[in-house]
């Protein structure tokens, strides 16, 4: 039923992906490794100069006026809610913008009604009664179908915050469509690819089927009316693009259409500039344009990632430190036939770091292969230690499991793009689950009884095997409630806030990872270690709950690369998953789980009372799996090692290590310490 | 054997080329004004590790270290040196590259087990990391609390050892920083054939919070950071005075 020609394969080498959407097969086909040096990368045009200093006036006017500019409060962002909007038509290569104008921030009530008026509210803005009254009455929202089935039991969770950040207010997000679809087929080709689909089913209608169908449905709707969005900048995405140019804007209408109509925790664009070279690779060839606007078009694209903007609440803010979008796009990696995958386009990313300046959108991620070419690890290094904004994870570790053309959802959340998708899921706080299994489930910040009545601990002294015995009990219960909280969001997110578009752009069958996650790693490590090796006193309020703890003597502590202490670590990630796995999951999915806060640790530390470690209430936990601070004492190569020793398998969807170190640390510049004197002393 | 250790850095990355283990060890008979590290002066309080458990702490590592290697530092390493020198060699023998930062100021040419003591040890040395304080004997003294000329001996030892030798120097305003002693400076290490390379250390006050926590004075309190220009702009001015001197020399056949 397909078209088998399309003007814009033209050039390409064919195969499989022309028959079925198949982007890595394609990229596999046509991508032209590269394996030289930086030298080729153009400097910014004035159009790139001139439209980036709009940005920065905007972000000043932006940060004067309070952090928010202008918010929509009566149209409810859809793909086709807003005309186009642009920073200066005639410089732009690259278009598009969430709203009719740039900084100017949507409205998404399908995650929840209430988060979408305090989002307002909070920053002087009214969401317009009408849109209130619909979206009470006659509208459900994520939200509000969430709390009609939350127990009492996951709400003191909660509100205690031993489970928290749960995307039960808000879009989940995580999903990466795989936006290069749009390039490579065009819309038509994708709708009749999804129509092809929505009758394989068979004509029993199961459960099962009947929403599948309507999904289906759904999406090719989204598809019409992303071609509709598009159009209303004079393009048309109907057919696949016929150059680099086109390509690129492809990929990012794809992802405008996702940031349209979703306000999701994260919005990670892929693994999409590979892809893109197979296309300026034959644009360089037939000469239709030169490096310089190449590398104009990335630079603009690029600069459209970094406003992308959300009508976020000072909470949300809080607790991540910030107002981030998560617009993770991954780069480099090695192929499974041994190919590098970086191409000039890879570059190119990472030199809008020097063009625009170095920014924290989008989220540059680096997959990084000992068998990366020379040339790519020594530009990267370069380009960290300029801008400080490239992350970096392990290639060779995630190749295993995801193969070669997975991306980075969020921070570490590795998924094939197109073919997985994750059920965002939040954490599970195990450092106040081991207080709760000390005081018998009572919180030792609000004197609640919020978990099981279990048997209090009530020795003055720790014994470390009655600890954990209580400790597992309490992590059993934990995960329990944990998993039955994860399934009814994302139950209901499915239902009134179906992500339409990011799921147009994947397969039909689709892998979905149910996320969880663990916060407080270090903290329990120490506090284990403490109670085993030291001496650990308990100290007593006068209702009897332990409010902090005295330890007498030292004791093995994490991040230091010894196996008294990384093991109770270790172990503690395997229990805490294998408590997960026996869980019904939501949509049979596949339970994972990550240790991963970049910043919300800090707001973990707040609402966490005394540790046995020695950290005080309020003390911030250490980010993602990392040592606590300051405890780790043998330097970075030891540090690194305790946390590499966490098992992967049990926490799939990553682990995160947040490492700073001031460039000077990482070795001495040339021009103050060359090393090599008979090069500047040669006297013949 | 064991030695009396202050704290191992497993990735140091400014005490020798590449990815190095570093072995901090205790005790210095040097009272250096801008030293860093004051909580290694005394031998008390440190943790005695054995050469084994060391070497085999440095194995779990290796795959980072790969063109870097093993440095010990201080403290004065050579207070030591029975123990620097079994550690090294045992190191050799596990094809360990190894560097000694060390002030030299231990060395004694004219007692004569003392001197077997430094030959045995450089036969396991592959780099010597060389600070020399101040190159003016009686400035020397002031700042160090120590006299120079053994350490100055020492340099000549090492370069009739035929060793690799770093020479570092810390810039510090108004007490090395001043050109006349920088060119000194020079004209003095342009005779030694063996030093490979100069680094010239901007002070800075950063050691100020130990001195604090540990109830000490810390004498250059008014004393102002060097910068980095600065630092590159000296090692210009020692580099100089070499390339005369060395010239010089080779002028005149010396050298």
């Amino acid at each position: 039923m397909f078209k088998m020609e399309a003007e814009g394969w033209n050039g390409f080498v064919g195969g499989k992906w022309q028959k079925e959407i198949e982007v890595r097969d394609f990229i596999q086909k046509n991508y032209h490794p590269y394996e030289g040096d930086d030298s080729f990368l153009a400097e910014p045009t004035q159009n790139t100069k001139d439209l980036w200093q709009m940005v920065l006036d905007l972000s000043k006017k932006e940060r004067e006026a309070g952090g928010v500019l202008d918010m929509d409060t009566k149209v409810v962002s859809t793909l086709t809610s807003h005309g186009a909007g642009y920073l200066d038509k005639d410089k732009e290569t690259i278009v598009g913008v969430q709203t009719d104008k740039p900084f100017k921030r949507g409205m998404n009530v399908y995650g929840g009604i209430r988060m979408a008026m305090k989002a307002c509210e909070d920053n002087g803005y009214k969401v317009d009664p009408e849109v209130v009254e619909f979206f009470t009455t006659h509208r459900k929202t994520h939200n509000a179908g969430v709390f009609d089935v939350y127990d009492e039991e996951i709400r003191k969770c909660r509100t205690n915050h031993i489970i928290t950040g749960l995307p039960d207010a808000y879009g989940r997000g995580r999903i990466i469509g795989d936006y290069r679809r749009v390039a490579l087929y065009g819309i038509d080709f994708l709708v009749a690819d999804k129509k092809k689909q929505k009758d394989s089913f068979g004509n029993v209608y199961t459960d099962h089927v009947i929403r599948l169908r309507e999904e289906i449905s759904e999406q090719i709707r989204a598809l019409g009316e992303l071609k509709q969005m598009a159009a209303a900048y004079g393009i048309d995405i109907s057919k696949p693009a016929t150059n680099v140019k086109e390509a690129i804007q492809a990929v990012y209408f794809g992802y405008l259409g996702a940031v349209k109509e979703q306000n999701g925790a994260a919005m990670s664009l892929g693994r999409t500039s590979t892809f893109l070279d197979c296309y300026a690779e034959r644009d360089l060839a037939n000469g239709t344009f030169t490096e310089e606007q190449i590398q104009e078009f990335i630079d603009h694209f690029i600069m459209k990632l970094r406003i992308v903007k959300f009508a976020r609440t000072p909470e949300y803010n809080q607790l991540f430190s910030g107002d981030p979008v998560w617009v993770t796009e991954s780069l480099g990696g090695v192929g499974i036939d041994g190919r590098p995958l970086v191409t000039k386009m890879s570059f190119r990313y990472l030199h809008t770091l020097d063009n625009l300046g170095a920014a924290p959108e989008p989220n540059l991620t680096v997959l990084w292969s000992t068998r990366l070419p020379i040339n790519w690890k020594q530009y990267c290094a370069k380009m960290s230690i300029k801008s400080s904004s490239i992350q970096y994870e392990n290639d060779d570790l995630m190749r295993v499991t995801h193969g070669d053309d997975y991306a980075i959802a969020c921070c570490v959340s590795s998924m094939r793009v197109g073919k997985e998708m994750q059920f965002f899921g939040a954490r599970a706080n195990l450092a106040k689950c081991l207080l709760y299994a000390i005081n018998g489930g009572v919180d030792e910040c609000t004197g609640v009884q919020v978990g099981p009545k279990y048997r209090p601990i009530t020795s003055e002294y720790l014994d470390f095997d009655e600890v954990m015995e209580k400790y597992d009990d309490m992590m059993e219960w934990l995960a329990r409630v944990y998993v039955s909280a994860l399934n009814i969001i994302h139950y209901m997110h499915d239902k009134y806030a179906y992500e339409r578009i990011q799921m147009a752009l994947h397969d039909r069958d689709v892998r979905r990872y149910f996320a969880t996650g663990v916060a407080g790693l270090s903290v329990v490590a120490d506090s284990l270690s403490a109670i085993k090796y030291a001496k650990v006193k308990t100290v007593r309020n006068e209702q009897g709950i332990v409010v902090s703890y005295e330890t007498e003597g030292d004791f093995p502590k994490y991040g230091n690369n010894d196996d008294r202490v990384d093991s109770i670590a270790a172990d503690l990630v395997s229990t805490f998953m294998n408590k997960i796995r026996k869980h019904h999951v939501y949509r049979d999915g596949f339970p994972t789980m990550s240790v991963l806060t970049i910043t919300s640790n800090v707001t973990y530390g707040k609402n966490t009372g005394d540790t046995p470690c020695g950290r005080k209430h309020g003390q911030p936990f250490a980010p993602g799996a990392n040592p606590m601070h300051k405890r780790d004492t043998n330097g970075a190569l030891a540090s690194l090692s305790s946390v590499a020793k966490l098992p992967f398998m049990d926490s799939q969807d990553g682990i995160s290590n947040t490492f700073s170190i001031i460039p000077g640390a990482l070795g001495k510049e040339d021009q103050v310490f060359a090393g090599d004197l008979d090069v500047d002393l040669k006297l013949d | 054997m064991e030695g009396m250790i202050h704290s191992i850095e497993t990735f140091g990355t400014v005490d020798g080329p590449g990815i190095r283990y570093v072995v901090f060890v205790k005790g210095c008979p040097m009272r250096c004004m801008y030293c860093h590290n004051p909580d290694t002066w005394l031998m008390k309080g440190g943790e005695t590790k054995t050469v084994e458990e060391i070497l085999d702490d440095y194995e779990r590592y290796k795959p980072f270290l790969k063109g870097g290697g093993l440095t010990v530092t201080g403290g004065e390493p050579l207070l030591q040196i029975d123990f620097v020198t079994e550690l090294f060699e045992e190191a050799k023998k596990r094809d360990i590259h190894t560097c000694l930062d060390t002030s030299g100021i231990q060395f004694r040419r004219n007692k004569p087990e003392i001197l077997a003591k430094y030959e045995r040890l450089m036969k396991a040395t592959d780099l010597i990391m060389l600070d020399i304080k101040h190159i003016d004997p009686v400035e020397h003294k002031k700042l160090t609390g120590q006299p120079c000329d053994n350490i100055f001996d020492f340099l000549k030892f090492l370069d009739e050892q035929e060793k690799e030798i770093w020479i570092r120097h810390v810039l510090v305003p108004g007490i090395t920083y001043i050109p006349e002693y920088l060119e000194r400076l020079g004209t003095f290490i342009a005779q030694f054939k063996h030093v490979k390379a100069l680094d010239v250390l901007p002070y800075h006050n950063m050691g100020k919070e130990k001195y604090d926590k540990m109830g000490m004075d810390y004498v250059l309190k008014d004393v102002p950071e060097a910068t980095k220009a600065q630092a590159i702009e000296a090692r210009e001015i020692i580099l100089g005075a070499m390339k005369k001197e060395r010239q010089r020399l080779k002028d005149s056949g010396e050298f």
